[in-house]
This record gives C-alpha cells, structure tokens and sequence, in this order.
C-alpha cells in the first residue's frame, strides 16, 4: 500500500480541473492506497456543507480521508464545526507529517 | 537528531501574486520549527522572492506611514525563516534559477540565497527525504 497526500489549492467554483484531483483521489483509494486529499487556499471553499460539497462527502464515502487546513478555513470565515460531512479541519502540519514520512506528495 | 529529514521545496510564484507563496512560507516555517533541512528551489517569478531591494512603503490612501502600514515583506520572512532554521538546528539552503534571475534583473539577493540551475533542484530532490513541487496553475 502507498501513501498519497493530494493537496487541491484550487476553488472548483474558478476550475474545472478540481474534479481531477477527486477523480485520482478515489481511484488511488480503490486499488487499496492510503490517500488523504488536503485542502488548502480557496481549495476549502467546497468544504461548506451544501457549497459543492458533495464530491468531498462522496470521496469521503469511497475511503479518502478528506482535510481542510484550518488556516485557510479561519482566513474566509469558515466555521470549523460547520463543515460537509465527510470533511475534517486540519492544521497544516499533515502535509510536512506526509513529506517527512515518505508519502507521495502532490500539489495541485 | 535521530528524525532530522531534509525536505525540497520547488516554487515558481512571485512575490505579492498568489496564496501558493504564503502556504510554501508557511510549509518552510513549520520544517524550520521542526529543525529539518530544508532545501528551496525559486524559479521564475519565485526568484524574486528573496530580492534584497524590496522595500517597505506607507499607504498614502488609507492615510497610513511605513510603520503603520507594516507591510510584508517576502525577503525579510525569508531571513527569519533561515535564523529560524539555524535556531532549532536546521538550515535552508535557497537556489535561485539564475536563467530567471538574469530574465529579471533579480540578482541582488539576502544573504543565504545561492544560484543554481534546474540540475540543482534534481541533486536536492536526490539528496531529500521528499520532494514538493508547488507549480503555478
């Protein structure tokens, strides 16, 4: 099993190549890796219970741990305990955790 | 340190442009806490982040002077960061894309900053526990 961290900083509302990053995500997870997606920047926006939420709550679904950085969270006014189901806030010491232990880390 | 790791960290964006150069600044910090190596590779308009000649400056229509405004300034996060990284035993060693900076004129730089070549990103990457390209869109 390999370990991925795909960081998404990109707002699915200003891109439409987000669903690349959900689609690798699950397919990643379904030949049995371990794979966290971590948002970061305007990549959180969709972490808003009902703001395009329902790709992350499904991916969550499919086994992908799904983390929001709590910076960018707090940064736009986003209320931690408030967020899709599925999605978790996070600091964004996973990132430098995932790169210090070996894991695959890829920005998008 | 039993769990030193030396991280690379590649980043392409200007100063002042994008959130992607606070986050790479921010991710720099939390290796430079953790006293890691960190080894930073700055191309294109990344090369201006560590430019000695930026300078601070007031905010005439908000009717703010330099100390007020305290405005942020990349090179001087890039000094702490360094200091910071020597504090807890770490070290950054920065590589400015010296094609870059000549494209910019860019070539005065905080002390710490070396030039280098996109080999240099590869030899870092080699010689790293992991790798992070942050790529513009």
């Amino acid at each position: 099993m390999t370990r991925y961290l795909l960081i998404e900083s990109r707002d699915p509302f200003d891109s439409n190549d987000v669903r690349f990053c959900c689609d690798l995500a699950q397919q990643l997870a379904a030949v049995k890796n371990e794979v966290t997606l971590f948002l970061v920047k305007n990549g959180v926006l969709p972490a808003r219970s009902g703001a395009r939420s329902d790709d992350l709550t499904r991916l969550a679904g499919a086994g992908v741990r799904v983390l929001a950085d709590s910076f960018s969270l707090r940064e736009r006014g986003i209320d931690e305990r408030r967020l899709a189901t599925g999605v978790a806030a996070a600091p964004l010491d996973v990132v430098m955790d995932a790169l210090a232990e070996g894991a695959k880390v890829i920005w998008h | 340190m039993a769990d030193k790791k030396t991280i690379t960290i590649a980043i392409m964006d200007a100063p002042y442009e994008n959130a992607r150069s606070t986050t790479a600044l921010r991710l720099i910090d939390l290796a430079a806490r953790r006293g890691y190596n960190i080894n930073v590779f700055a191309y294109e308009g990344a090369v201006l982040q560590p430019f000695s000649g930026q300078t601070p400056h007031p905010n005439a229509v908000h009717g703010r002077n330099v100390e007020e405004e305290n405005h942020f300034i990349p090179k001087d996060a890039i000094a702490a960061l360094m200091r910071e990284a020597e504090r807890n035993g770490g070290k950054i060693d920065w590589v400015n894309c010296g094609l870059c900076v000549d494209e910019r004129g860019a070539g005065a730089a905080i002390a710490g900053v070396r030039r280098g070549s996109p080999a240099d990103l590869w030899q870092m990457a080699e010689a790293s526990d992991n790798t992070l390209v942050i790529a513009t869109r």
